[in-house]
């Protein structure tokens, strides 16, 4: 039982500062959950603490792959009005 | 830590503030900021971000050192980041907080009129509150003429009062957009708090709850504190009248209207609907309400989270990491070339204090006259100094016939508005121009040092007298000068020429 930072991360330490379990690296080109370290904060939280301060939709997946922020639960932004901008890699 | 691609963009608003002469004309003009005590006007007279007449001499920079944040606010968006932006929230590099010391130190040597450093994000400072004091205790030892400064956002304010205080940072900036829950839940959709992620009015009800109590106590332990609010159309615009008055009632020393920036290409939240910016007009309508007896500041340039420079001015690029790896700095050295030159600033400034000011029109016969709104490129020092063509920015001054007072200033092209004037792209030149065009409106005519033909003639075309006669001349006396000879030959007895588009 773990999640996982995808490609999606951007590095902003948000994760590294509030995992109960100190499971989050900050690894190269993204962050990095321990699986062995990680308990999605069963026991410590209602919520794993992770993807409760995570600003980026998508960038933190369940072991199904299952984004715990699915695109336009954060920002509020519908995503049919994301996709002319191309957003995701914009300016990177 | 490696960051291959930066992190980006809490668009908070750190950068400036206003001391000086936000309501009264700036140079030799008195200080808007003269009703504070002598102790307070000493600790911000040198402040380029606090005081307006400061900003023309002094410089600052901003490390970014504070990647996470704890809230999300509609205007910023966390994943952008372009060499080319200027505004709150964006970085090109994020530093550790030994490289961030290296930096300052290294700018600090180079640029002696830098007097200020601040950390600003992009993320907000107490949400990295390691990294953000790390930085803080290393400089306030290495580097102890170098005031410190921080921004922001006030959620985790209370909690880090005591420590703010500890490490002589003597000045604070927090982002205070509402007063109350209901504008608020349409600015924050959520904030990280008690181990949640909080949405809604209750999100923003705890926000402005800390943020109101963070003020109180950094006032009561003597810290200085500015608010900055972003001006947010059909948002929060009336609201922050009450929001001006009542951080002033609770001792924050100056409050910072500064207007929204919303792009679609930014992909936030506000830029992608379509909220729109206000206008300059609207701006500076809102900044004038506020006011009433509260330094209100003007200059503001709503920099990036590791601006270095004169306000309004970027040189991060001649300071990253890897144009300084291996650097020697000799501090002790450098620390008092920099006294001297401050010292230099600071006499300069304090006689200006001390000269009469030459009212326009003053005298037996008060002419009578409309006022007029006077656009200026300066590269700073006060002084009309720089080449139309190369102002990405103009200073904006009124004349009327009791004084010269500075309004604030335009951009013309500093952040991003997508491909089509991108500086990358080399079709810019045209639309420069035409933005230039756009940023000037209402000005009736521009100062500056030099300017080409083809923009003389544009210049002229949409109502705006372009005038290089005073190229080198103190700004403020220019702008008196220019004033009188319109009203001399009977140009302010009618309205403004309409303005038209060139």
């Amino acid at each position: 039982m773990a999640l996982i930072i995808n490609h999606l991360c951007t590095g902003c330490d948000a994760c590294l500062h509030v995992c109960p379990n100190d499971a989050i690296r900050a690894e190269s080109p993204y962050y990095l959950i321990e699986a062995v370290l990680c308990t999605e904060c069963v026991g410590d939280h209602a919520k794993a603490q992770c993807a409760a301060i995570c600003p980026i939709e998508g960038a933190i997946v369940d072991e199904l792959g299952v984004a715990l922020n699915p695109l336009g639960s954060l920002t509020g932004i519908p995503p049919y009005k994301l996709h002319p901008f191309h957003l995701v890699e914009a300016h990177s | 830590m490696k960051h291959s691609f930066f992190p980006i963009v809490p668009a908070k608003a750190e950068s400036g503030t206003g001391l000086g002469c936000a309501s009264s004309g700036c140079g030799s003009a008195p200080d808007a900021l003269s009703h504070l005590p002598d102790a307070i006007r000493r600790k911000v007279q040198d402040h380029p971000c606090y005081s307006e007449q400061a900003h023309h001499y002094f410089a600052r920079m901003h490390v970014a050192v504070a990647p996470a944040c704890n809230i999300q606010c509609n205007y910023c968006n966390r994943k952008f980041d372009c060499a080319n932006e200027s505004r709150p929230g964006v970085v090109s590099e994020l530093l550790e907080p030994d490289q961030a010391i290296r930096k300052t130190l290294a700018v600090a040597a180079a640029v002696p009129q830098m007097t200020v450093l601040g950390i600003a994000g992009p993320g907000d400072p107490l949400a990295n509150p390691e990294r953000t004091f790390a930085t803080f205790r290393d400089l306030a030892e290495r580097a102890p003429d170098i005031k410190l400064c921080v921004s922001t956002n006030g959620l985790r304010l209370p909690e880090f009062a005591d420590e703010i205080a500890r490490h002589s940072i003597d000045h604070v900036t927090i982002t205070i957009n509402c007063v109350d829950p209901e504008i608020g839940a349409k600015i924050y959709p959520w904030i990280y708090w008690d181990h949640r992620r909080i949405r809604g009015v209750e999100a923003a009800r705890i926000l402005i709850e800390q943020q109101q109590k963070g003020l109180e106590m950094l006032v009561a332990k003597g810290v200085l504190v500015k608010v900055n609010s972003v001006m947010i159309p059909g948002i929060n615009d009336a609201h922050l009248k009450k929001v001006s008055k009542l951080v002033k009632a609770k001792g924050a020393f100056l409050h910072n209207v500064m207007p929204l920036i919303a792009e679609a290409e930014h992909g936030t939240y506000y830029g992608v609907m379509g909220q729109r910016g206000p206008t300059t007009a609207e701006l500076q309508a809102l900044q004038d309400e506020c006011a009433g007896d509260m330094a209100m500041m003007r200059h503001c340039r709503q920099c990036r989270a590791d601006a270095v420079g004169m306000l309004g001015e970027d040189r991060g690029s001649e300071f990253s990491l890897d144009k300084i790896a291996g650097q020697e700095v000799d501090y002790e050295a450098a620390m008092v070339k920099r006294k001297a030159v401050h010292d230099e600033i600071t006499a300069k400034l304090e006689a200006q204090r001390q000269q009469p000011v030459e009212k326009v029109g003053a005298g037996e016969t008060v002419q009578r006259g409309r006022p007029v709104l006077m656009a200026v490129a300066t590269t700073g020092g006060s002084v009309i100094n720089q080449h139309f063509g190369h102002a990405r920015e103009f200073l904006v001054y009124e004349a009327n016939d009791m004084d010269v007072r500075f309004i604030g200033h335009r951009k013309t092209d500093l952040y991003c508005t997508g491909a089509a004037t991108c500086p990358e792209d080399e079709i810019r030149g045209e639309s420069v121009l035409d933005r230039t065009l756009t940023a000037l409106a209402g000005c009736e005519v521009v100062l500056c040092a030099k300017i080409g033909y083809e923009p003389w003639g544009r210049l002229e075309a949409a109502g705006i007298q372009p005038n290089g006669e005073h190229a080198m001349e103190p700004i403020e006396e220019a702008v008196a000068a220019v004033w009188r000879e319109m009203l001399d030959s009977g140009k302010l007895a009618a309205p403004p020429a309409t303005q038209k588009r060139a």
